[in-house]
């Protein structure tokens, strides 16, 4: 592979490893995430709507059925996590399980079929195909990780404030240590905030960097794979496949539930029998 | 000093780096993953009806145990490809005039 496109190893790793981006600085897009993220959500949303609107209360047809079974196993999930009534936790809880298993699912195709498309496209239109770059997954790209726990982030700050500023203030200077003594409440308060404040700023970067870790760790071994040599690279590509799609399930399973957690605990806050 | 000779002696130290970033990650998520299968399987002997509800949630686990770990092994697998001490020494060495 790397000879008969004139290319060294190290240069094709490289290329592998570059985004197709457009724009300079701070507005420097990754078109190709948007690209992938977008098309995979509108698949998604479509497939759902679609069945859903002819779903029958009769014998239901294939896509119905399957469509039932992720839709029921996610509400169990949610319904044994979070406590309290919010409409949203489910079709969240629904979109992040099924949005980030697809994003992640284009791991599983060949690390080189769709920027060889690109390249012929780009050849086609004019450019120099050494150029043309292209990465199939979404999740493999900081941004796009972040953006989701931040979104998650920003969600578990409104629930947390909005219903009352004060009683997430005092929430933040009395746990984890709580206590009824004037003095002790006012010796413990800056410990509770330091570690409050901590663990605020550790959940969204934890879970973006999860994701983001396992999904570039997994196409990274892609990459090195199709570097072997062809008639030993066959082993070696299967037994990390199957690992990797145990990855895919396990990784989107945990955002969704990490999120529906968080969640949970933001409405916790205000929850006076909780405590 | 010579430039090869300094980038030659920061790609070791970065090669020495990732190995050990790899290698404590995988000490640590293995003992982990040992001990949540342990006890997932004696909660499972226990309570047999609880299984799916058990294993649900070692899944969830299992995330945590290995998040730190994954985190180090995408960082270090960044600093092999794009190493950002060897581009700082090449800026400082273009601007020196070499």
């Amino acid at each position: 592979m790397s000879d008969s496109q004139g290319l060294t190893i190290d240069q094709y790793i490289h290329h592998h490893l570059t985004y197709w981006t457009v724009g300079e600085g701070f507005w420097s897009l990754n078109v190709d995430t948007l690209l992938f993220s977008f098309g995979l959500g509108t698949l998604f949303l479509t497939t759902f709507i679609l069945t859903a609107r002819r779903a029958t209360s009769g014998v239901p047809g294939k896509w119905q059925a399957f469509v039932e079974l992720v839709v029921e196993g996610i509400h169990g999930q949610v319904k044994s996590v979070f406590n309290y009534d919010n409409p949203m936790m489910g079709p969240l809880a629904v979109t992040i399980f099924v949005w980030v298993w697809l994003m992640n699912f284009m791991d599983m195709l060949p690390v080189d079929a769709l920027p060889l498309v690109a390249q012929h496209i780009g050849a086609a239109m004019g450019m120099d195909p050494e150029q043309v770059y292209l990465k199939v997954v979404p999740t493999n790209d900081l941004n796009m990780t972040f953006g989701m726990s931040l979104t998650v982030f920003l969600m578990t700050m409104y629930y947390s404030v909005a219903k009352g500023p004060f009683r997430y203030g005092k929430f933040l200077l009395t746990h984890p240590f709580p206590s009824h003594n004037i003095f002790a409440k006012i010796a413990l308060a800056p410990f509770n905030l330091l570690m409050n404040l901590v663990e605020t700023f550790a959940k969204p970067l934890s879970l973006s960097l999860r994701l983001f870790g396992n999904m570039f760790a997994g196409e990274i071994l892609y990459v090195l794979i199709a570097v072997l040599p062809w008639w030993i690279q066959w082993p070696f590509s299967f037994g990390w496949t199957v690992f990797h799609l145990i990855v895919i399930t396990v990784q989107s399973f945990v955002f969704m539930m990490l999120t529906i957690v968080y969640l949970n605990m933001a409405h916790e806050i205000h929850d006076v029998h909780a405590h | 000093m010579d430039t090869i000779s300094l980038i030659a002696n920061i790609q070791g130290m970065t090669a020495l780096g990732v190995c050990l970033v790899f290698g404590m990650g995988a000490f640590g998520t293995a003992i982990g993953f040992g001990l949540l299968g342990g006890k997932f399987l004696e909660g499972c002997a226990r309570q047999p009806e609880l299984a799916g509800m058990l294993a649900g949630r070692m899944f969830l686990m299992a995330a945590f145990v290995d998040a730190v770990a994954m985190i180090g092994i995408g960082l270090s697998m960044y600093f092999v490809f794009a190493n950002p001490f060897v581009n700082a020494l090449l800026t400082a060495a273009k601007a020196a005039g070499h």
